[in-house]
């Protein structure tokens, strides 16, 4: 499944391991984050992830503690009628402070794009949208009514030069 | 009203290009029916039962003489000469082929207007008080707050794939023409020590579980408005259910938490709001949008009009109309139009063509340029000076436009019902139509006075039947077409849910069972200007019930 990431197609290196499977002993990989929590709070033993993904249902706001130690938060979409994944971005990037790749998984339209762009995604893995469709999806809306994680500034504060 | 500068002009161009775009790869076959789907929906355009529908965004119901022009050319040369006026203040055509929607799209964008989040799972149009500007029971004009809220809600990243459509409503005088207490979000906006603010009501709605909205907030300052919407939408947005889409409106989380934690979660999610996420719409911004709407500069005029009193006493049914279809404005000598869409034997809320260039003549030679739509699917002239309206009547009534009928039995709200849509289960037009024709003789639908009948083609209540002195529901059983009869119904301050009072009836028997109804009331009533929902709340239901059912 190609993985678009800030404007380029790159190679996609990490493992998502479900819950009750065995930790890889190398390689960078995620878990959900119940189970990252069990691992940094030492309730399970075993390597240190540096990835989490988020199903919908799940709240970012735990993991404020160790966002400085993720090098990747991914949000899956099951559905891409469900837009839980795009408060969850909005709560990492502006609430919390996440800093890291913030990648939107799973069942993603290539016309969402620009909207999770906005919500504070910087990379699309999916088989819905490559990198020509992730370009032109970005590319379709210059300006925004409201302040958001990304994208332009909002139309408000640029009409009053700030 | 609101221009747009170069940045909404831009926003609305992308638009138009990016749905182009969209739409050629729907008829190249790059995108299948069901991936194009929600990519149309969030642009008004639906799959009904015949055709595409194109439904138009009106911002809060206003229209300029230029804009409602370039609808009837829309309907002239994409449609079959009419649209059709929605309760929610917008305009939706029903035959237009989708190769010509882009097009139709760039004709609407050259007079600023558009049909982003007509539909589909987002924010939709904010409606409001079809008399805002003009009422003098408004507090200020709400059509300000109700333009920065369509600016804060189009294209907001987070909220475009909500659990199910989310609509919000603004009023700003005490008798709510808006019905806010129906609506996702209602807000009343009220002054407190010379500050301006909103009281927010959450979880109204009708469809198939009915609501009256529960108060969150009395006073949210007009500063932090926008924040507290964002918290609304996004505790909705994280734990509104998406299991089932028939228990997916706002409603439905609010009434599962109950109000208390409803309230609770809301007010958490705003006092957790870091200053950096804050809005913080700068003053000189709210200025510029209120600037948009500084009242018309109508010239002082007597409050008593010689040439009004004149044209009354010479024509009776000109009277009547003047009864009936003006309501007061805010400067002595003017009066608020409506233009009827409900004569006799047409579909409630459509216009041809011809009728709205005349409307838009109108509103340009008598009107100050104003137009609105109201949620009962008439058209408003706000601003008319009262020595105007000989003119502005006799125009309209030669263009079939002059009935006599706002708010009484036969200004129905009434869904397009089965004739057009397929989530239908019964037609509500003909139904209606019927209904109309018992009360087609105007003294007597004078003396009957205010009558809100809303008539709805299925459970999801398209027709506000939940909220009609006397609503009508259509449903089907067995392949068979029946009508449940609600009654007590009430869209205003003091909003109720009707309530069905038996069993449904075939179609043919409505008409002489709202008769037998109505004839009830009027023997029933403390005095001629006692209205049908005072006499019914002070009788109660029982004995209209039976007035219902009795053999005709």
């Amino acid at each position: 499944m190609p993985l678009v990431k800030d404007g380029a197609e790159v190679p996609n290196g990490w493992t998502f391991v479900p819950d009750g499977e065995a930790l890889p002993a190398s390689g960078p990989f995620s878990v959900t984050p119940a189970r990252f929590l069990a691992l940094k709070e030492g309730r399970e033993n075993g390597p240190l992830p540096d990835g989490v993904r988020l199903g919908p249902a799940d709240d970012p706001a735990p993991l404020e503690p160790f966002l400085g130690d993720l090098c990747l938060i991914e949000v899956a979409f099951p559905r891409y009628t469900d837009g839980r994944g795009f408060s969850q971005a909005q709560l990492l990037r502006r609430r919390l402070g996440y800093q890291g790749e913030l990648r939107a998984v799973g069942h993603v339209l290539r016309d969402q794009i620009f909207y999770m762009h906005r919500s504070g995604f910087d990379a699309y893995e999916t088989q819905r949208a490559g990198l020509s469709e992730v370009l032109e999806a970005l590319a379709e809306f210059s300006e925004a009514y409201q302040p958001a994680a990304n994208g332009p500034a909002a139309a408000f504060r640029k009409r009053h030069g700030a | 009203m609101y221009r747009y500068d170069q940045f909404d002009a831009r926003l609305v161009a992308e638009r138009v290009a990016q749905f182009r775009g969209q739409v050629e790869r729907r008829l190249s076959g790059a995108l299948t029916e069901d991936e194009f789907k929600p990519l149309r929906l969030q642009n008004g355009v639906y799959l009904q039962l015949h055709a595409y529908m194109l439904r138009i965004a009106i911002p809060y119901g206003q229209l300029s003489p230029r804009q409602l022009r370039r609808l009837a050319e829309i309907a002239r040369d994409h449609d079959r000469g009419f649209g059709h006026f929605t309760t929610r203040q917008n305009i939706q055509f029903n035959w237009v082929a989708l190769k010509d929607i882009p097009e139709v799209l760039a004709k609407l964008a050259d007079v600023e207007m558009h049909a982003i989040q007509t539909s589909g799972n987002c924010i939709r149009n904010t409606t409001t008080d079809h008399f805002a500007g003009a009422a003098q029971d408004e507090v200020v004009d709400p059509r300000a707050w109700c333009e920065i809220i369509r600016q804060w809600s189009t294209f907001h990243p987070e909220f475009a794939f909500l659990p199910r459509k989310f609509k919000i409503a603004v009023t700003a005088a005490e008798h709510d023409r808006a019905a806010i207490r129906v609506h996702d979000v209602g807000l009343h906006i009220r002054q407190k020590d010379g500050v301006t603010g909103f009281e927010v009501h959450v979880g109204g709605g009708q469809g198939r579980t009915p609501h009256i909205a529960a108060l969150v907030n009395p006073f949210v300052p007009e500063t932090q408005i926008l924040d507290y919407l964002e918290a609304i939408m996004r505790v909705y947005n994280r734990y509104g259910r998406r299991d089932n889409k028939y228990k997916a409106r706002i409603k439905i989380l609010v009434s599962e938490l109950g109000e208390a934690e409803y309230i609770r979660q809301v007010e958490a999610e705003f006092a957790a709001q870091r200053d950096a996420e804050k809005i913080d719409l700068p003053a000189a911004e709210v200025a510029r949008i209120h600037a948009y709407f500084a009242p018309p500069a109508l010239a002082p005029k007597p409050a008593l009009s010689k040439p009004l009193e004149a044209a009354k006493a010479a024509d009776p049914a000109f009277a009547r109309w003047t009864r009936a279809n003006l309501h007061p404005h805010k400067v002595a000598g003017y009066a608020s139009v409506t233009v009827s869409l409900k004569p006799l034997g047409v579909a409630p809320g459509d216009a041809t063509d011809a009728q709205m260039e005349l409307v838009a003549d109108l509103a340009e030679k008598y009107g100050y340029g104003d137009i609105r739509v109201s949620h009962a699917q008439n058209l408003i002239l706000p601003h008319v000076a009262l020595d105007d309206l000989p003119d502005v009547y006799k125009a309209l009534d030669a263009a079939g436009l002059g009935a006599a009928n706002e708010s009484r039995i036969t200004d129905m709200i009434v869904c397009p019902g089965l004739d057009y849509c397929n989530l239908a289960n019964a037609r509500s037009i003909p139904v209606a139509l019927a209904v109309q024709k018992v009360f087609a003789d105007p003294a007597y639908e004078e003396d009957i006075g205010k009558l809100h009948i809303n008539v709805s083609g299925c459970i999801n209540a398209c027709g506000h039947h939940h909220v009609g002195h006397i609503g009508i529901l259509g449903v089907d059983k067995k392949g068979e077409e029946f009508y449940q009869i609600l009654l007590g119904g009430r869209a205003d301050e003091k909003a109720a849910l009707g309530e069905i009072v038996g069993p449904g009836l075939k179609a043919e028997d409505v008409p002489a069972a709202i008769h037998r109804v109505v004839e009830f009331y009027r023997t029933q009533r403390s005095s001629p200007s006692e209205k049908f929902i005072d006499t019914l709340e002070r009788l109660g239901h029982q004995t209209f019930q039976e007035a219902l059912y009795a053999a005709g």
